[in-house]
């Protein structure tokens, strides 16, 4: 057959939603486009777009599943604000997504689902492609039901089998507007369905089908190509945050020398930490699924008594159910971490949407002083670094750490530079040796304030620990007033003195720009496009993106007062601005909070800042 | 998972295990002589001193690890089983003992109480059933009779209680022991049992709360009624009680009926022979059941079943993957599935 295309557009970067009924295999498409993106040297991330529900009705749109990926020549941050490709493969993925597309978003639909009944479960009164509704687009109309079906009519399989690989049709269709190299992805189904080969044989012939439907109709006035991205050199993958942190927990595991314990109870958005390192038995990690998030963390804080690198994972509600135990870790002096996944609360809220909305419940939700170390991370591959140092911190210092993650880090993907473990940072946990009978259980050191490790089964080191409030030093159960407020004033320094043992806060642009955006965890990628953008533009103004919670950086102080406005962005009512303000009351902040269960948008923030500076 | 070490190259004793720590029980406590029972057993046990952890949660009995001489942890109110498990999971070696009481166990921690029976970790769970809240000084808990008045029962309670017992049997509990706590002999006999037996070996002591619910076991317990009122069962003998065994326990279709030796022709080899190792639940269940004054309460270890422990089945899991894991380190973990390389 002779290609049609003759023109071939280069592109800096590009945003594709896949779309369909959360049964049509959407984020299998994505994951696939993404592995092809990979191999096309790109820089990505992604985002899952799904609904609470496994299986909400067929073709309404509450069962709409979605995948966004945004890819480039250049260093990709966000999974891309609107999309430049729908593909929708029923009416209630087309009326659920036009709100997320570019206005000259090219859209390829499944015309086959394209049908009365269908307009009615997705709530449209006509048929949304004969009318007005999409003037603006490029629609690509493809029977692709019909055309699957033709692909394999040789197989002779059942109707339903063969409507299974009806996704790969459109994701050849795409591979063919992007001129990726279809064969690549043979390999995958050859060992995803290993033990059926006919199954092997449709999606190849699907995939295929969809790729050469691309070449041979007209419709495509062009096709599109994204150059690799000046990438480090080194070896690469594709990581999910949740993927990314267990990996941490594993690598700090290796390096800390201490087997690693996962007491959880599943939840979403945290569920996929405890089902990784349930599977990674191997590299002695034990993973419990607990009967409650209560017993999750408890068994977590038995771990961590008996000598082990202990986690447990949890969502909002989750940490709400363990505050009493995070405050047992915290006058046991005990190293456990703590990972939330946020979401959107309060309550059950929106369980599979993400939300900054923690924070303060990370830093005071307790009763009693109960200060804990926080760290928010920043990214999907991040997450393992974040992962990773907040068990170097819980173990070097004796304390809890809780580690703020959220719903979009979690199920978002992004390009991770793979790292060798012997060259991640040193942990070395306060081990006591047997019978050293200097040990006291509540004597600290010097410097960060943490106390030993004595783990049972030592000899000569029998003590005992727990909820009461102990006698400096000693260890001994003591109600005496001036202990209590020596006890409360030593765990608090203690985690204060840990500001000597995190890096200096960062500031990108200029140190006396108009604004400074200040940011915190999960919205990093798009404040820094945002702000790199504006910079670009020569806009006065530069980004703090905190990592470091609790305690905050040295330099945080230093940082505010340089500038003349500060305007604090975050995905919640302000809860990071009143911590600020609490801090350093003397500077005057500027609050920008979204909480629609969403990520800002790259354009939303340079609107806000924009309006700043024209103030 | 102990290692057998020989006891008498380890020369320990009661002294071992004794802490420095005042004792702040009420005088004529039951959980005084639970103490001093434990550590007389401890020594015997072939156990290094330090491999022994005491585990608790909250309530009177529950400051327990700060009187024992060992490794000790005092949790928070319940969820002393998770503590447990955590710890047994981590180092199966040690040998985890679990103190709790009525309310820690069979209110607030009730949810882990039934779990820790299913999953069987090798964890000694003493519970110490005074049948009241003594620490919080009076009100009733979920073993309490209906209709005891007590401070938050003024009227009398309006709630059936639970019987610790069937609770482990029906939530899949491989051991169960019953003892007094003016049993010393017993007690240390049964603590033994619940050391050797590996998996949740979960004993009731009934204690005796002398400032909030005195007296409560006293059918059961008081010289006068003891006799009439207690089994003390015996694996593989039959279930005799009485001041001269002259009672016994039958099966009359499918419930349990007490008789009389040598009325209506009952003997000896009519009465029911105890099997504490049955898997089938009925009989233990229905042992764990009896009370006064229709029948005798059943002391003793009613229920011992092995099976793989939870720590058993999970190790025996890591060292499986470790054979057979083609990710050997974590390197090779990151380096696994879909990866590409940038020149």
């Amino acid at each position: 057959m002779i290609s049609k295309k003759n023109k071939v557009v280069e592109l800096e970067h590009a945003v594709i939603r896949f779309a369909g009924d959360s049964g049509d295999g959407m984020q299998l498409t994505g994951s696939l486009f993404s592995d092809s993106t990979a191999f096309a040297g790109n820089d990505f991330a992604t985002f899952p777009d799904f609904p609470a529900e496994i299986r909400a009705p067929q073709g309404t749109i509450a069962g709409v599943s979605g995948f966004q990926i945004h890819f480039g020549r250049t260093d990709i941050h966000t999974s891309g604000d609107l999309a430049d490709v729908l593909i929708a493969m029923n009416p209630a993925s087309l009326k659920a997504n036009m709100r997320w597309i570019t206005k000259e978003a090219i859209i390829i639909v499944d015309t086959d689902s394209f049908v009365e009944k269908n307009f009615v479960k997705a709530g449209y009164a006509a048929d949304p492609l004969s009318d007005e509704s999409l003037v603006g687009h490029l629609v690509i109309k493809a029977p692709i039901t019909t055309l699957t079906r033709e692909a394999i009519r040789d197989l002779n399989l059942d109707n339903k089998t063969s409507q299974k690989s009806k996704n790969m049709f459109a994701l050849g269709l795409v591979f063919y507007m992007f001129n990726r190299d279809y064969k690549k992805t043979y390999t995958f189904f050859e060992s995803k369905f290993r033990s059926n080969p006919l199954i092997v044989e449709a999606n190849k012939k699907v995939l295929e089908a969809g790729y050469n439907f691309g070449d041979t109709i007209e419709a495509f006035a062009n096709t599109y190509k994204v150059d690799p991205a000046p990438l480090e050199k080194g070896k690469y993958r594709n990581v999910t945050g949740n993927l990314a942190t267990a990996w941490g927990f594993l690598a700090a595991s290796d390096r800390s020398g201490r087997d690693l314990f996962l007491g959880s109870y599943p939840i979403t958005p945290a569920s996929e930490i405890l089902q990784e390192l349930s599977k990674h038995k191997e590299l002695n990690s034990i993973s419990f699924q607990a009967e409650d998030e209560i017993a999750g963390i408890v068994s977590t804080i038995g771990a961590s008594f008996a000598g082990a690198l202990a986690v447990t994972t949890t969502s909002g509600p989750g940490l709400s159910l363990k505050s009493e135990a995070i405050g047992l870790a915290v006058i046991t002096e005990l190293p456990i971490v703590i990972v939330d996944v946020q979401r959107g609360g309060p309550s059950t809220g929106l369980p599979t949407k993400s939300e900054q909305s923690d924070l303060m419940q990370a830093l005071f939700g307790r009763n009693g002083e109960a200060p804990v170390i926080i760290i928010a991370a920043s990214s999907a591959a991040d997450c393992f670094y974040s992962a990773y140092e907040a068990s170097k911190l819980a173990l070097e210092h004796m304390t809890p750490v809780i580690l703020l993650t959220d719903g979009s880090l979690a199920n978002g993907s992004e390009v991770f530079k793979i790292p060798k473990v012997k060259d991640l940072p040193e942990i070395t946990p306060p081990l006591v040796e047997a019978n050293d009978d200097t040990f006291k259980p509540y004597a600290r050191d010097e410097k960060k304030l943490s106390r030993r490790w004595a783990l049972p089964g030592t000899e000569g080191l029998r003590h005992r620990i727990g909820g009461l409030e102990k006698e400096d030093i000693s260890g001994n159960v003591s109600m005496d007033p001036l202990n209590h407020q020596l006890m409360t004033e030593l765990r608090e320094e203690k985690v204060r003195r840990v500001v000597d043992y995190i890096p200096d806060q960062e500031v990108i642009g200029a140190e006396d720009s108009d604004v400074l955006v200040v940011s915190w965890g999960g919205t990093y990628g798009v404040l820094l496009t945002a702000i790199e953008k504006l910079i670009e533009e020569g806009k006065s103004v530069s980004l703090a993106h905190f990592k470091h919670i609790m305690p905050l950086p040295r330099n945080t102080r230093e940082i505010l007062s340089r500038y003349k406005k500060i305007v604090v962005c975050e995905i919640n009512m302000g809860q990071f601005v009143n911590y600020l303000r609490m801090q350093f009351p003397e500077y005057k902040y500027e609050q920008y909070n979204k909480i629609q269960g969403l990520p800002f948008m790259v354009t939303e923030i340079i609107d806000k800042v924009n309006e700043l500076l024209n103030d | 998972m102990n290692d057998i070490v020989d006891a008498k190259s380890l020369t320990l004793t009661k002294k071992d295990f004794e802490s420095d720590q005042m004792v702040k029980w009420c005088p004529g406590c039951g959980d005084h002589a639970i103490l001093r029972s434990l550590e007389n057993v401890f020594p015997e046990l072939g156990i290094p001193k330090e491999d022994f952890v005491v585990v608790s949660g909250i309530g009177c009995s529950s400051r327990f690890p700060y009187y024992m001489n060992t490794y000790g942890i005092h949790g928070i109110h319940g969820r002393a089983a998770a503590l447990a498990t955590g710890i047994k999971l981590t180092n199966p070696r040690l040998s985890v003992w679990m103190i709790s009481g009525d309310g820690d166990s069979m209110a607030i921690g009730g949810n882990h109480f039934i779990h820790i029976a299913r999953r069987n970790p090798d964890i000694n769970y003493l519970m110490f059933n005074n049948k009241i809240y003594g620490l919080t000084k009076g009100q009733y808990s979920p073993t309490t009779p209906f209709g005891a008045k007590t401070k938050t029962s003024p009227q009398g309670t309006f709630e059936q209680p639970f019987n610790p017992g069937e609770l482990v049997i029906g939530s899949q509990g491989k051991f169960f022991a019953r003892v007094t706590d003016t049993n010393l002999k017993l007690m240390s006999k049964i603590f033994k049992e619940a050391a050797e037996f590996r998996g949740a070996s979960i004993v009731e002591i009934l204690a005796n709360c002398i400032i909030f619910q005195n007296k409560i076991h006293s059918l059961i317990t008081s010289k006068e009624t003891k006799e009439q009122n207690q089994l003390i069962l015996e694996h593989g003998k039959p279930m005799l009680f009485g001041k001269d065994n002259e009672k016994g326990i039958v099966l009359e279709g499918t419930r349990l009926k007490v008789v009389e030796l040598g009325k209506d022709g009952v003997t000896v080899d009519d009465i029911l022979v105890h099997d504490k190792t049955t898997v089938d639940p009925g009989i233990h269940m229905m042992l764990a059941s009896m009370a006064p004054p229709e029948f005798p309460a059943a002391i003793g270890v009613i229920r011992a079943v092995k099976t793989e422990t939870l720590e058993e089945s999970v190790w025996n899991s890591v060292e499986h993957e470790k054979k057979t894991s083609p990710i050997k380190t974590v390197d090779d973990l990151l380096n696994s599935g879909n990866t590409w390389d940038i020149d």
